[in-house]
């Protein structure tokens, strides 16, 4: 095991400073060593997806990055969304069609479709279909996280219109 | 109105609503805490090593190389391991599996725990386990339904299914005019719930509390407390929430043990997460099964014989033979009726209930059976199935509590368009070029009951509480069930107050068998209607309550008021009885099971159809399923959303087992080639398309007081088979086996 690094990491706003060993996971940085526990392991091998940060404005599986490799970047968690008492549009409309069962997958879903939003506000079904496929969903929700974000998509470009 | 009002007076409004499920919110924002989440001071990493064979001993652990490794804290080896009261071989209580916990050297499956190590970290126990490196004397495995000779399995048991018969077997072959003998096999599936298991265990003198998901929450606690000698009052679990179960948490395995014992051992609180790789090990799977379906009719397309035989894979120290050919009791009105069930023990852990145990695999092979004798009498396969339509239970003639299936199929080929499908295969084609298939199936499950308790509680503000020990597993029991709770007290959801979750609470059941709903949901009800009960008490024997007089019978509960049934404008807020009576809260009990006479009065199922289309490329071969209508009975419906979530769910395991998954085995290793989400296939967002579920109205006025059914795993069935025929339908290939894939198209083109 070679030396520690001094890293610095910004989550969600907030600047993190820490000692991490090269072998450290950024998943398990987050989880084990921040508490920030909405991004969930379900695979460590980049499949499942339940892991998704977004990192320096990509969406990223936490569990195949180092966190030395993270260092100096900006990584937005479910956390950094919304929160119970403020949801973003992407949340509320998960939790209003239904777009989770066991709710395992869900932060990870939600990251990822924040990112796939702000890339392509306007989604088809099948945009959202192939643009989600790296997250998977044992239970199975696909139809109503389908559903979910394109009611989340309309509504955001609602929004935008009338700010317009 | 239907009975059922009449049987459950005070069913009120909450019920049948598509409400938003009470833990959306946390699971939108991270909040919820899952087992692994938990992180109490002082936390030691517990990580587990896996064998790497099959079959052997472990002849070397180099326990010194792991412990020299910064940060390890202990290594736990069969030499050091500290008793546990209860062996791990031995088979105490309902639902206990043999299992692994270092109780000697001895391999008997890859990936099996052959010691844990305990450090400060993760990756210094991740690290320590990887210094373990073992040296084993290996044996060479037994593989494959054709690794042993087969056994066969007593009848009776979780697990243990036997052989059934109705009528004469060799008389029903003698009188068929016409009849297909077919086999089958599915392979071994793994559980997989996006959770892995994990626990965090933490000791206070001899109590211990666990953070772990649970799928029978009280049960586990005498069956912790069984391995750890102390009392079941003396295990806490917590299991708020569970990232998925399917039947792999309701059934305790080596590696939590282990860490609890670790815990025990160190005086540290311990957190245990199990990876990937390691769901394919001790925490049960499906066996792989062989089925042979012999189908005789007659020259009017009835059948004569239903004669279903299916082989299961089971491991070498224990026994679970996968309940496959129980699939062909309860369907279709054969003349006789046979299900037998054979074993094979191979070096593989031992197999446990995955979502719908039996039938998912029984129904593959017979409605894809079913869909081949069609063919061959040259009629429809929806016809011959409705020729065949039971109007009581085959062999045992029993009536249904209900069976709103000829409305399912009504329903669900109106919605598809099946009339006018051609008989003969590779008949369609889109305007791209591809092949076009239709193929459908039956979908049917039992609806047992377990065994429930439940307690109400109504507070002097008027708001109430309600408590039991469900677990929600994502099927979104603590939705369903507060709302079957709101309305036996007659109060609107957001006046009450659900607890559930923890194993101080009432006892819920095991949730599983697509039976809590119903089992939990009944206790509920019966503690909510006996504390409106003890409420009304009051209201009627007071003289200075306006339902003085009013007689027990005479009230109704609504919205927090009791009201005269015969006169609406005499009515009383329970906060001014509960108030006038003194101020304390009123309680109730209640529980709920089916008693042995209402099991034996009806047979008791859900039913639906599931309705396919595929495409598939005439050159490369590459299937889709485009089209996917299923249309289920099953009783009351409590949530439309949660139902038709569960159902598509259920539907889209269906495809899962169709086209995606399967376990492989190195026969010379004994291990899995493909464990991990890599290499083992589940469906992603882009596999699924028009999927539309159907709830087809069923009042049951029998199968329990509410008249629930459950819809947690019924989605499967049927649907695989569907899909099954689907393709035969597109191509004229009939794949006999699942998952079905490319290469299968490719040789039989
Ligand atoms: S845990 Fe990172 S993709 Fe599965
Ligand atoms: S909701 Fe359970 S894995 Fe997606």
């Amino acid at each position: 095991m070679s030396k520690k690094m001094q890293i610095t990491l910004t989550v969600n706003g907030e600047t993190q400073e820490l000692l991490a060993e090269p072998r450290e996971l950024l998943i398990y940085v987050l989880r084990e060593r921040l508490n920030i526990t909405g991004p969930h392991v379900g695979c460590e091998t980049s499949h499942c997806g339940a892991c998704t940060v977004t990192m320096d404005g990509k969406s990223v599986k936490s569990c195949t990055v180092f966190a030395a490799q993270a260092n100096g970047a900006e990584i937005t968690t479910i956390e950094g969304i919304g929160s119970p008492d403020s949801l973003h549009v992407l949340q509320n409309a998960f939790r209003e069609h239904h777009g989770l069962q066991c709710g395992f997958c869900t932060p990870g879903m939600i990251t990822r479709a924040t990112k796939l939003l702000e890339d392509n506000p306007n989604p088809t079904e099948e945009d959202v279909r192939f643009g989600m496929a790296g997250n998977l969903c044992r239970c199975t929700g696909y139809q109503n996280i389908v559903k979910s974000v394109l009611a989340a998509a309309t509504e955001l470009s609602a929004a935008k219109e009338a700010a317009e | 109105m239907s009975d059922i009002l009449a049987l459950a007076p005070r069913f009120g409004s909450n019920s049948g609503q598509s409400l938003t499920r009470r833990d959306g919110v946390a699971k939108v924002t991270g909040t919820a805490t899952f087992a692994a989440d938990n992180h109490p001071d002082g936390l030691l990493y517990a990580v587990y090593v896996p064998a790497t064979i099959a079959r052997g001993t472990v002849t070397h652990l180099d326990v010194a190389a792991a412990k020299a490794h910064p940060g390890v804290v202990e290594v736990i080896t069969p030499e050091n391991r500290p008793p546990l009261a209860g062996d791990p071989d031995s088979k105490p209580f309902m639902f206990a599996f043999r299992f692994e916990a270092l109780q000697n050297n001895t391999v008997r499956y890859a990936n099996q725990p052959i010691a844990l190590v305990l450090a400060e970290t993760f990756e210094a126990a991740t690290e320590g386990a990887r210094l373990l490196n073992p040296l084993y004397d290996a044996q060479q495995p037994r593989m494959g339904l054709d690794g042993d000779a087969p056994f066969t399995p007593e009848s009776g048991g979780l697990g243990l299914p036997g052989t059934t018969v109705h009528g004469d077997i060799d008389a029903g072959h003698a009188a068929s005019a016409q009849d297909i003998d077919v086999t089958y096999e599915t392979p071994e599936q793994y559980h997989n719930a996006m959770e892995t298991h994990a626990v965090v265990a933490q000791w206070n003198g001899d109590h211990v509390t666990l953070d772990i998901p649970s799928q029978a929450i009280v049960m586990q606690r005498g069956a912790f407390g069984y391995y750890f000698g102390i009392p079941p009052e003396n295990v806490t679990i917590r299991s708020p929430y569970l990232g998925g179960g399917f039947g792999s948490k309701a059934i305790i395995n080596g590696p939590q043990i282990l860490a609890i014992l670790a815990a025990r051992m160190t005086g540290r609180p311990v957190k245990l997460m199990l990876s990937r790789d390691q769901m394919f090990g001790p925490s049960g799977h499906r066996g792989a099964t062989r089925q042979r379906l012999r189908i005789g009719i007659d020259t009017d397309h009835r059948m004569t014989v239903l004669d279903h035989n299916s082989l299961a894979t089971t491991s070498t120290f224990d026994t679970f033979v996968e309940s496959a050919a129980n699939a062909s009791q309860g369907l279709y009105a054969a003349g006789a009726l046979r299900s037998a069930h054979q074993g094979v023990r191979i070096d593989a852990g031992t197999p446990g209930p995955v979502r719908a145990p039996g039938e998912a695999p029984g129904s593959a092979a017979l409605e894809c059976a079913m869909d081949e004798m069609a063919y061959k009498a040259g009629i429809d396969p929806l016809e011959f199935r409705l020729k065949n339509y039971a109007e009581t239970e085959p062999g045992t003639g029993k009536p249904y509590s209900s069976k709103a299936l000829r409305d399912c199929y009504a329903q669900g080929a109106a919605r598809f368009g099946w009339a006018g499908r051609p008989l003969a295969p590779r008949q369609m084609t889109d305007e791209n070029g591809m092949l076009v298939g239709w193929g459908m199936g039956t979908a049917l499950f039992a609806a047992p009951m377990f065994a429930a308790q439940a307690r109400a509680v109504l507070r002097p503000d008027g708001t109430g509480l309600v408590e039991t020990a469900a677990s929600d597993m994502g099927q979104g029991a603590w939705t369903a069930l507060a709302q079957i709770a709101a309305d036996s007290l007659g109060l609107p959801m957001d006046r009450i107050e659900f607890r559930s979750g923890t194993s101080d609470l009432p006892d819920a059941g095991i949730a599983g068998g697509s039976a809590h709903t119903a089992t939990a949901g009944g206790a509920l009800h019966a503690a909510g209607t006996d504390a409106i009960r003890r409420l009304a008490e009051l209201a009627t024997g007071d003289p200075d309550s306006p339902l003085y007089g009013a007689g027990n019978a005479g009230v109704i509960a609504r919205d927090g008021r009791l009201h005269a049934r015969d006169d609406d404008t005499r009515s009383e807020s329970f906060a001014d009885i509960i108030t006038r009576a003194g101020g304390a809260e009123v309680e109730g009990k209640g529980s709920a099971s089916r008693t042995a006479e209402a099991s034996a009065a009806h047979a008791m199922y859900s039913h639906g159809a599931v309705f396919a289309e595929v495409k598939v490329d005439p050159d490369l071969f590459q299937i889709r399923v485009t089209r996917l209508v299923g249309a289920f009975a099953a009783g009351r419906i409590i949530n439309p959303k949660l139902t038709e979530s569960q159902l598509m769910g259920g539907m889209i395991w269906g495809i899962s087992f169709a086209l995606h998954e399967e376990a492989r085995f190195d026969q010379r290793t004994g291990r899995i080639m493909n464990a991990d989400l890599a290499g083992y296939h589940i469906p992603v967002n882009a596999d699924v398309s028009g999927l539309e579920v159907i709830t087809v109205h069923e009042d049951d006025p029998h199968v329990n007081p509410l008249g629930i059914k459950g819809v947690g795993e019924i989605g499967i069935t049927g649907t695989v088979g569907a899909i099954g025929n689907a393709i035969w339908h597109a191509t004229g290939t009939r794949v006999r086996h699942f998952p079905i894939r490319i290469p299968d198209l490719l040789t039989g083109a």
